[in-house]
């Protein structure tokens, strides 16, 4: 009987202890063999079963990658295989370690497995290290149990393993706790402990996801480096394909709990055989195409060809764009204006929108403009302590043009979803400017606002927890209109949300569901519905897609892109995701610590970026080709990023770049143009780009 | 960041899969769920069962037995029950019919708890509501005044008001009572209301232009509704300990009302030589507050369901 | 932490002046005085009293007064036990209230604790289901009910342990009244155990010690324990509040000499001292005890001390 993750409270005598085979000598061929495993949750609800009849092995030395998107099933079975399944989770089937069945063992006989021989990584480091116990003796522990070692040993060893990860500052660390580390420290730690034991076998579970895509790159440059220097087996879970693409041998696609398909890393990538396979990396590549040919090309300062083509034509349909936009104010389903647009734009759906840019900003004026904002929070860092200010957004200044996307890129720490909320004046900024469609609104009350509010949309990151699980999908989309428009019945106002029902795609019997109903992916749809209702003009876009699957992810952008063309929106996206901007925006601004880094039209940010973290951000990200994934990861740079609360002297970003000089500390970089429409703080950004 | 929110409510496909409906009917909503799971937990519905039984016995049994609540039967002092001459409960010192008094002290309790915990949720729910939504320097200094009023020792006031008034004055008592249960519900509730201001459908509210009382209304009390009803069902038996305690102590009901507590009181008394006057009372008020008890567990798990066992993906 | 600890003192201070200034007014608002329960005094004789207890001047006066009285630690005479002071009430009865409290509330810790803890281990067993009842069960049990039963029980029929009254310096007597203090607490303190014991468990940490190989008595001893007993720590504070008003009871139904009476007392018979000093001896052991529980609680959730 279980009581927690596999632990079961029967005694086990010493007799078992005997009968115990050594697990040293494994069978030729795999280190881990799952056969037929099956995985089944019961619950008031019924029985789910996440994992059917799966068979995959590890071999020695290999890593192999598991990829599938959520519900997947994929981490249920690898924790399955080590006993750590909630406890109405059941596994049937036989999980191969060396001679030994895993699933046959109980949880003392596993625990000498567990954390030996077998090192475990997972997803979240926030949560998954003991919040009140030295990091230092966390390391050891499973040293002193499994090899015998006496604590002072143990230390010892350990503070050798943090430096084997890559953890500054070792000494120092050792003594403090999690929580006073960064994201990716704390990651680093969790694979110093499975690897304390120096364990024939790595199982990291989506060991990258909660984290900056800076810091993932540096992570997954570990992993492989840790495989290669040890000859460790690993498997890697994960949704990323990317990930995968750098650092896996053979990869496994599952779907829905069964494997649809498992090869090399370079047939997967190259030659899909399964729909799924390629419907899957059709989704991640076709945000990372762009990036690859824009990335190989990088240094050769060679403009993208899409560009050279379209920017003859600029001048025609520059013009016609902007007409339309004009005339199609935000008026949904204003067919003709519509379909002018459409024309105008439609034979170019796929290309590049930044052709419109130069035409769009000559004619109408700014739907959103922010001058030199600034926003400040106060907190404590302790209970009693002295309050200190944060200033999360230092000095941002942009325009954002009637029917632009412009796309606000940041890590955490870099101020994006404040300045997001500071456009909308959910917080107050401390000093700088506001101004929506040409009125200020910065020192305006809320009252006041009110009204304005109609034009001036926003869709959030979470799609479950921005819709009240008190109202049906119906009741949320009509409720800004109750707001902005109380002079309609109910009749009017019911044929408003079909429309808008409509406008994103969403079928129209999903209505009356409640949202803890829909998927992920619907309720992000609900959302956007709600936001388009009041026919806005601007759309603010917190990472509405961050979390969501590959697939559907795509699906959203699509949506977003469709909008903007239709109605002439202007939107406002926010993102920790260089690639996934790509598509819908025509500019884009690098944040970092709540500073601009750099603000330049899409298409030359990718090509030719003259910043270095934008350079490093696009070096960070992944693409899923394993042809160069690996060797780019091997490039990924280390360094964390610095307190919010006490930022570098001079140009923020200095204790993290490769070309930082002492001019760097000592004055600010200034925000200079360095080409027509694009924009960096660098002291040498000349020196640098060709 | 972020990605670990990954499935929301149901994947892609089991959402696709779902047979068609027609426009905007609803499915079940959060509330039936919340009465179908009840409906399953046995030990909540004979809880429920015995709650009305008790009401209807302590409705009911006066108007049934042939005693009325003050009349003295001198030859039976004091005598067992089941005994010849129908008391089924047995008799008190002063010849009272035992059944009929603990109906009556059932009633008391049950009415005073009712009233009381009605008083104590209105004060609370709305102190901690607001001082949970509008925060700052208001909610520092509504929760500072509680925290006051938490450290004075409640029996002190009560037993103050007590004498300040007409002793055993019921209305008195409601005030009482319910004065002393409402910090405990204001702290909840600004707990709960501070955890759902946070959430991102009332920022997205905000973001729509909802005024603050709007927000209140609309997103946050509908919300709040099932916490509430919970931790109603819960206060309930505290107010009837409370009361029972009073009356103990000869503060609260008087004669010659009685209540549970001063039954008990009583019975205490005489318990080497009658210990019925004390089993009686004792066993109905322990019965009484068990049912509670288990009824608000019940409920709280159903508004409330976090067990569900899913897998964590 | 010093420091934290010594301005949390220091912001208690004004927290301390509100309740004895709110108290003393209550009082003195109420209608009656001290000397209205005494057999029909004449005129001179109530001035004289009056005079002699100072209550015939404005009651800022009065107030002043008080005040400059407790700084020295004086409490005044009790008005209506005329022999002693209220300092010496206190000093009498204080001790034996004490040790009941103290007893009861480490009785219910320990039991309440272990319970809750085998419980949440053998969840969903017979074990667990009896562990559920008897919690159910202990949290209907009031103390003027199981005393009185206990008494009986023990006291008159078995005659194991002695049902009421009190020796200098003889712990029997603080069995029964000690048991039947600790039994509601004890239930709740299980309830509350359990429950969070049952959250730590399905935490991520939990997972990942368990991934550890370190084996179910040390993940439980070194992993989860600290963090299932912050909501009990948490509970301290309005735990002590409960048995210090429920010793009042207990003292009653056993007949133990220790100061609950005094409040019951105090307020029928408007002895304003006496009350004053219940008070504020009830007031500083409450700010205390909030206190000692944010440094165990700080000590237990590291986080809490850095951020």
């Amino acid at each position: 009987m279980r009581w927690t993750h596999g632990m079961t409270v029967d005694r086990v005598t010493d007799l078992r202890r005997g009968k115990l085979v050594s697990a040293n000598a494994p069978t030729a061929g795999s280190v881990l063999s799952l056969e037929r495993l099956g995985v089944t949750f019961t619950s008031p609800r019924g029985v789910v079963h996440a994992v059917r009849n799966l068979s995959l092995t590890v071999g020695p030395g290999e890593c192999l990658g598991v990829v599938g998107e959520s519900g997947a099933g994929k981490s249920q079975a690898f924790l399955a295989a080590l006993g750590l399944l909630v406890p109405n989770g059941r596994a049937t089937g036989a999980v191969r370690f060396g001679s030994l069945d895993l699933l046959a063992l109980r949880a003392p006989e596993l625990d000498r497995i567990r954390g030996a021989q077998i090192g475990l990584v997972f997803q979240d480091p926030m949560t998954s290290l003991t919040p009140h116990l030295r990091i230092g003796d966390q390391i050891a522990e499973p040293l002193v149990r499994h090899r015998g070692m006496s604590f002072a040993e143990a230390r010892t060893r350990a503070l050798a393993l943090l430096n084997q990860v890559h953890v500054t500052d070792a000494e120092r660390r050792m003594r403090q706790y999690p929580h006073e580390l960064s994201g990716g420290m704390r990651q680093r730690v969790m694979i110093a402990i499975a690897l304390s034991c120096d364990p024939q076998l790595l199982i990291a579970d989506e060991p990258t996801t909660a984290l900056d895509v800076t810091i993932q790159a540096q992570i997954l440059s570990l992993l492989a480096e840790l495989k290669r220097s040890r000859g460790m087996s690993m498997v890697l879970i994960t949704h990323d394909m990317g990930a995968v693409a750098g650092v896996a041998d053979r990869v496994a696609v599952m779907r829905r709990g069964e494997v649809v398909e498992v090869g090399s890393v370079g047939a997967i990538f190259k030659a899909p055989q399964h729909a799924y396979t390629r419907e899957l990396l059709a989704a991640v590549q076709g945000t990372s195409a762009h990036l690859s040919t824009a990335v190989a090309s990088h240094g050769a300062a060679v403009l993208d060809a899409e560009t050279a083509a379209g920017g003859a034509a600029i001048p025609e349909t520059g013009a016609a764009a902007a007409e339309a936009t004009r005339l199609a104010g935000t008026a949904i389903g204003a067919v003709a204006h519509a379909d002018r647009a459409g024309d105008a734009l439609g034979s170019r759906v796929g290309s590049s929108p930044t052709d419109n840019v130069a035409g769009l900003q000559a004619v109408s004026s700014p739907t959103l403009v922010l001058d030199d904002l600034r926003v400040n929070f106060k907190i404590r860092t302790r209970p009693f302590g002295k309050q200190q200010t944060l200033v999360a957004v230092d000095g941002v200044s942009l325009k954002l043009a009637a029917g632009e996307a412009l796309g606000v890129v940041g890590e955490s720490g870099s101020g994006k979803s404040t300045l997001a909320r500071a456009a909308l004046q959910l917080v107050r900024p401390e000093s700088g400017t506001v101004v929506w469609l040409g009125r200020q609104v910065d020192a305006l009350a809320q009252n006041a606002l009110r009204p304005l509010r109609r034009d001036v949309q926003v869709i959030f990151q979470d799609p479950l927890a921005s819709l009240d699980p008190r109202m049906t999908a119906a009741e949320i989309i009509a409720e800004p209109l109750q707001v902005h428009r109380p002079e309609l019945d109910r009749a009017a106002r019911e044929a408003a949300v079909l429309r808008a029902l409509d406008l994103v795609r969403l079928d129209r019997e999903l209505a009356g569901r409640y949202p803890h109903e829909l998927s992920g992916g619907q309720c992000q749809r609900v959302g956007i519905a709600r936001a388009m209702v009041t026919q806005p003009q601007l759309l603010i876009c917190d990472e509405p897609v961050s979390a969501l699957d590959a697939t559907v992810q795509e699906q959203i952008m699509n949506l977003l892109a469709e909008l903007k063309r239709e109605t002439g929106l202007s939107i406002l996206f926010i993102s920790h995701n260089l690639s996934v901007v790509r598509q819908l925006c025509d500019r884009i601004l690098v944040l970092y610590l709540g500073r601009m880094m750099e603000l330049a039209p899409a298409e030359s940010i990718y090509s030719r970026p003259l910043h270095p973290y934008t350079a490093e951000l696009l070096e960070s990200a992944p693409i899923a080709d394993p042809d160069i994934q690996p060797a780019r990861l091997a490039r990924a740079l280390l360094g964390e990023p610095p307190s919010p609360l006490s930022p570098p002297s001079g140009c923020v970003y200095r204790t993290r770049c490769p070309h930082a000089v002492p001019l760097c500390a000592d004055r600010v970089p200034a925000w200079e143009e360095a080409d027509p429409a694009r924009w960096v703080a660098c002291h040498r950004w000349r020196d640098l780009v060709p | 960041m972020g990605g670990s929110i990954r499935a929301c409510g149901m994947s892609e496909a089991a959402a696709e899969s779902t047979s068609t409906m027609s426009d905007f009917r609803r499915t079940p909503s959060l509330w039936s769920k919340a009465a179908v799971r009840l409906r399953h937990n046995r030990v909540a519905m004979a809880a429920a069962a015995v709650i009305f039984v008790l009401a209807c016995v302590a409705i009911m049994g006066p108007l049934v037995s042939p005693y009325a609540v003050d009349s003295l039967d001198w030859d039976r002092l004091a005598a067992a029950p089941l005994g010849p001459g129908s008391h089924w409960l047995g008799t008190d010192r002063l010849g009272r019919d035992l059944f009929v008094r603990t109906c009556h002290g059932l009633r008391i309790s049950l009415v005073i708890s009712l009233v009381s915990t009605a008083i104590s949720l209105a004060i609370g729910v709305t102190w901690g509501a607001v001082a949970g939504l509008v925060g700052g320097r208001t909610d520092e200094l509504m929760m500072r005044f509680v925290d006051i009023l938490y450290s004075l020792p409640y029996l002190f006031i009560v037993i103050i008001l007590t004498t300040l008034f007409e002793r055993g004055s019921l209305p008195v008592l409601f005030c009482a009572i319910g004065a002393v249960g409402w910090l405990t519900t204001a702290r909840i509730i600004r707990g709960q209301t501070l955890s759902l201001a946070r959430r991102e459908f009332i920022e997205a509210a905000r973001a729509t232009g909802l005024s603050t009382p709007a927000i209140l209304l609309r997103h946050i009390i509908p919300n709040l509704v099932g916490p509430i009803v919970a931790y109603a069902a819960l206060t309930i038996p505290q107010m009837i300990l409370f009361e029972s305690f009073l009356s103990f102590l000869g503060l609260g009901v008087q004669e010659p009302l009685a209540s549970l507590g001063s039954l008990i009181n009583d019975g205490a008394q005489e318990m080497q030589s009658a210990p019925w006057m004390l089993l009686v009372p004792a066993g109905f008020l322990v019965v009484l507050l068990m049912s509670f008890n288990l009824l608000g567990d019940a409920l709280s798990d159903a508004l409330d369901p976090r067990d569900d066992g899913g897998p964590r993906d | 932490m010093l420091r934290y600890a010594l301005r949390r003192i220091a912001g208690s201070i004004p927290t301390l002046l509100i309740l004895i200034s709110v108290s003393f007014f209550i009082m003195r608002l109420a209608p009656g005085g001290p000397f209205d329960q005494e057999q029909t005094l004449s005129h001179e004789v109530r001035a004289n009293l009056d005079r002699v207890y100072g209550l015939d001047q404005p009651i800022t006066v009065q107030y002043a007064r008080y005040l400059r009285a407790l700084s020295h630690g004086d409490f005044g005479p009790s008005y209506k036990q005329r022999d002693f002071s209220v300092t010496e009430l206190i000093a009498q009865g204080l001790p034996v209230s004490a040790t009941l409290g103290v007893s009861a509330l480490l009785l219910a810790l320990a039991s309440g604790i272990s319970l809750g803890m085998v419980a949440a281990v053998r969840r969903q067993t017979s074990v667990d289901v009896g562990i559920t009842s008897l919690v159910v069960l202990g949290l209907a049990l009031p103390g003027f009910v199981t005393g009185p039963l206990l008494a009986l029980l023990f006291g008159v029929y078995l005659q194991w342990l002695p049902a009421g009254g009190w020796e200098e310096g003889a712990p029997r007597y603080f069995v029964l009244p000690a048991i039947t203090l600790a039994v509601p607490l004890a239930a709740y303190v299980a309830r509350l155990t359990r429950a969070s014991a049952l959250e730590v468990f399905r935490a991520n940490f939990i997972r990942t010690a368990t991934a550890r190989g370190l084996g179910w008595r040390r993940v439980v001893w070194s992993h989860a324990l600290r963090p299932i007993l912050l909501p009990v720590v948490s509970y301290i504070g309005p735990a002590a509040a409960f048995v210090v008003t429920g010793s009042l009871v207990v003292e009653t139904v056993f007949g133990l000499p220790g100061t609950g009476r005094y409040l019951v007392q105090g307020a029928i018979n408007r002895d304003y001292p006496l009350i004053m000093g219940m008070v504020i001896v009830y007031g500083t052991l409450v700010l205390l005890l909030n206190l000692i529980t944010d440094l165990v609680y700080g000590w237990l959730d590291p986080r809490v001390r850095h951020e």
